[in-house]
């Protein structure tokens, strides 16, 4: 049977470097580029036809699970980067996908599927020939015939266990090896029992024959792994995606003051990069000429721009705002705050410890449990006097009985369906015990900016500021990119103003805008570029706008909260969650926010050190702690919470620290996630009391001596389609918060 | 009995067959695009560039 597959594989393998020659005249290299709003098949088929109508793209198929599209090209005539751009002029936001450890993890998963596949066959056909011999019982099939069917069910079932049971050999093996006990050792002993003990009893011409059971078990058991398996890869690939749409390019200057456009990910430290304003800054550097200021609220939680000079350091990630400036990339260099956030994280990591998973924990109950029962029945049956034959026979259909075949799919079936119905509300799952840890915890923590706040200023009370003031600020501030000045034009451009300005104007990193005029200077910006009095609210949140010799205009900002924060928080609380706020900004500002989200308990001014701090009291206090966070600054803090949540514009850091990303502008998935998180908890349990409940009805009937190969099959089968089919549910349920502390234990 | 002797190894060929089916779909990437395929079936191939099987199983298998 193997013979016959490899043959026929390997024509389908040949085929391939045959039609390589053909093509091998150009240079035609292949890319895959990640599209983000591919969204249905019309999508699907515009990707294709954007990138073929393209100049030097020979074939284009996109992948609309994947969210790619992998593309032929002729490296002459063009480049990823062209072909991006070709699909964003087509309205999809592209980018070249970075390949990473993702390839060897699809290939795990089809592994298992050809393992499932093979195994499946063989399990049909030995049903076949079994269910033949259990009739044969009734009716007048001899000895001779009964053996015949015996045997070809060995010649089936036997290369079938070997090749299709390899996964869970090598893993009961390497459990062993560590000395411990995990749910593949009894899984294996149970398989390889059986296969033996029936190869016995076939060459002895008994009827104990149970390679249709063990065969079912290796396919069943496949099927579990795979959806664990195949749950990860989707949810890595999207986490990926995530990222590599974020993946910069960078203007270095070269040597010889020629500027070229390089991927981030080529920048090596020494390089000098040019950051026009506006642009991201793609390294940790060094700032060599210009003054600009940087918006670095995803470092520090800070939502005012810092001022930078020649010689200051700036971290990858910021957004450069006022002018262009030339960095030196030291990228390697040990004091960079990255360095240092990476040396925090890697001990907050190394602080969480090992959870243990919830199928693990029950593991290291069963598997005893099992072979204790399996030993008892035999020396039970010995000491009754039987023959050690029956008496093994007997200790084997008790091991076929409780193989955790339910146990093992109990857990995988839940969490396939949990994060199918995340997935569709815009949550990925990254971390596979991520669920099981989210369900145990009791306090949740939040960063403010950019996670419980939207992360841009809004400003406060538009509807007191005359509109003709509005008006002309909004058309100096046009001219920057500071977020004061941006919120500005926002609230112009929603009460339907178009500012209009004839240019002359000019922005001074730190201070403001200046604009001369024929009717006088005009000014926006701070209270001392504008000489304005001081009116003792927060200076730092407030710009002026002066024109000529008038009394200055205040515009009051503040970060406004999530439009569901106060809710979420509400929601949290009520569960009975403990609600905090951390925060490296000002506590002005923190306390606003707190207030607006109706968090009692805030900290402002707090650095990474000081977050990781917080977060290890609490757990030393007995709490388990959610951290939501998506600052560079929060990382630390999301390696050492007993779970972590960050959303989707958080930096990559982060999405690497998280276990579950967000999508979305509201805050409500943190909710759905708690949500979805306790309810898989408790179907996880329910499934492990279903199949809890099979084994204690079932095993004393095998203990007894009561059970036949055909009961055995039957049984089996039949709780794990009721694992199942309990998990399955969790897709379409309505769930509701469970109030923390309710374990969700129910038979 | 002597039916048997065909009608076992008819079983385990037609089981071999849908296997080999099987395990060909696999190798070849039937599985990679499971929502993309479900669309590509009512889509119009008003493109002939992109509709010839020849020409979208060559890119398939340049994808892999």
């Amino acid at each position: 049977m193997d013979k016959a597959l490899r043959s026929n594989l390997s024509i389908v393998g040949k085929r391939e470097p045959a039609l390589a020659p053909s093509h091998a005249v150009l240079t035609l290299k292949t890319v895959t580029l990640i599209v983000e709003n591919m969204r249905c098949g019309g999508c699907m088929s515009a990707v294709e036809k954007a990138l073929l109508a393209a100049p030097g793209v020979q074939s284009a198929r996109a992948n609309l699970s994947a969210k790619r599209v992998t593309a032929r090209y002729d490296a002459a005539a063009t480049d990823p980067e062209h072909l991006a751009a070709t699909l964003e002029r087509a309205g999809f936001k592209a980018a070249e996908a970075i390949d990473t450890s993702d390839e060897t993890q699809a290939n795990e998963a089809s592994d298992l599927l050809r393992r499932i596949g093979v195994s499946g066959f063989a399990a049909a056909n030995v049903m076949v020939l079994s269910v033949s011999v259990w009739a044969g019982l009734a009716s007048d099939m001899d000895a001779s015939a009964q053996a015949l069917f015996h045997w070809l069910s060995a010649l089936i079932a036997l290369p079938a266990i070997a090749y299709a049971g390899q996964p869970f050999f090598r893993s009961a093996v390497g459990a062993i090896r560590a000395a411990r006990l995990n749910m593949d050792v009894p899984i294996s002993l149970g398989i390889i029992l059986a296969s033996g003990m029936s190869l016995f009893q076939t060459m002895r011409g008994g009827d104990q024959v149970y390679f249709d059971a063990a065969i079912m078990l290796t396919c069943l058991l496949l099927i579990g792994r795979f959806l664990d398996e195949s749950v990860r890869v989707r949810a890595k690939g999207a986490a990926e995606n995530l990222l590599g749409l974020k993946a910069l390019s960078a203007t270095v200057v070269g040597t010889d003051g020629q500027a070229r456009r390089i991927p981030a990910r080529a920048l090596s430290p020494g390089m000098r990069v040019l950051v026009a304003a506006g642009e991201r800054i793609p390294v940790d550097g060094r700032v060599e000429n210009g003054t600009s200021e940087i918006e670095e609220s995803l470092i520090t939680g800070e939502t005012l721009p810092r001022l930078v000079r020649v010689g200051a350091d700036v971290h990858a990630g910021t957004v450069n705002i006022t002018s262009s400036i030339e960095v030196t990339a030291t990228a390697t260099d040990e004091h960079t705050l990255i360095a240092e956030i990476a040396r925090l994280m890697q001990a907050a990591e190394q602080g969480r410890g090992r959870y243990v998973r919830l199928a693990d924990r029950a593991a290291q109950v069963y598997a005893p449990a099992v072979h204790l029962l399996g030993a008892f029945t035999f020396l039970g049956w010995m000491i009754a006097g039987a023959g050690w034959e029956t008496a093994l026979t007997y200790a084997i259909a008790v091991l076929i009985i409780t193989c955790p075949c339910a146990l093992a799919l109990a857990v995988p079936a839940v969490q396939v369906a949990a994060t199918g119905r995340l997935f569709a509300k815009g949550v990925i799952v990254k971390a596979p015990d991520a669920l099981e840890r989210l369900a145990e915890t009791d306090t949740v923590v939040f960063d403010k900016t950019g996670t419980l706040t939207i992360g841009q200023p809004q400003l406060v009370a538009p509807e007191v500021i005359c509109t003709a003031a509005l008006a002309q600020a909004a058309a100096l501030a046009a001219h920057s990119r500071h977020p004061y000045a941006m919120a500005i034009v926002r609230i112009a451009s929603a009460r339907g103003l178009t500012p209009r300005w004839g240019g002359g104007v000019r922005e001074v990193a730190g201070a403001g805008l200046v604009a001369e005029t024929p009717q006088g200077e005009e000014r926006l910006g701070s209270a001392a570029w504008v000489g304005a009095e001081a009116d003792g609210s927060d200076q730092t949140a407030t710009l002026w706008y002066r024109k000529g010799a008038a009394v200055p205009t205040p515009f009051h900002f503040e970060d406004a909260p999530r439009s569901d924060a106060r809710s979420v928080v509400g929601d949290l609380q009520k569960a009975g969650y403990a609600v905090e706020l951390l925060s490296g900004d000002r506590p002005h500002a923190v306390s606003t926010a707190a207030a607006a989200a109706g968090i009692q308990e805030w900290r402002a001014g707090v650095r990474p050190a000081g977050k990781l701090g917080r977060l290890k009291d609490l757990s030393t206090s007995g709490h388990k702690v959610l951290m939501v966070g998506d600052g560079l600054n929060d990382a630390p803090a999301l390696a050492a919470g007993y779970a972590s949540l960050s959303p989707a514009t958080a930096v990559d850091i982060c999405q690497t620290a998280a276990d579950a990303i967000f999508q979305g502008e509201r805050l409500v998935p943190v909710l759905e996630t708690l949500k979805v998180a306790r309810a898989a908890r408790r179907m996880s349990l329910q499934n492990f009391a279903i199949a809890l409940g099979y084994n204690a009805f079932c095993v004393p009937l095998a203990m007894a001596g009561f059970v036949t190969p055909l009961i055995a099959a039957l049984a089996m089968s039949a709780s794990s389609i009721a694992v199942t089919g309990n998990a399955l549910r969790l897709r379409t349920r309505r769930l509701a918060l469970e109030p923390v502390g309710t374990k969700g234990k129910q038979a | 009995m002597t039916a048997l002797a065909w009608l076992i190894p008819a079983a385990l060929v037609l089981g071999l067959l849908g296997l080999a089916a099987f395990l060909w779909a696999l190798n070849s990437g039937q599985f990679e695009d499971l929502e993309g395929a479900s669309w590509r079936a009512i889509q119009d191939s008003d493109a002939p560039d992109t509709a010839p099987s020849a020409d979208s199983d060559d890119t398939r298998r340049n994808a892999k």
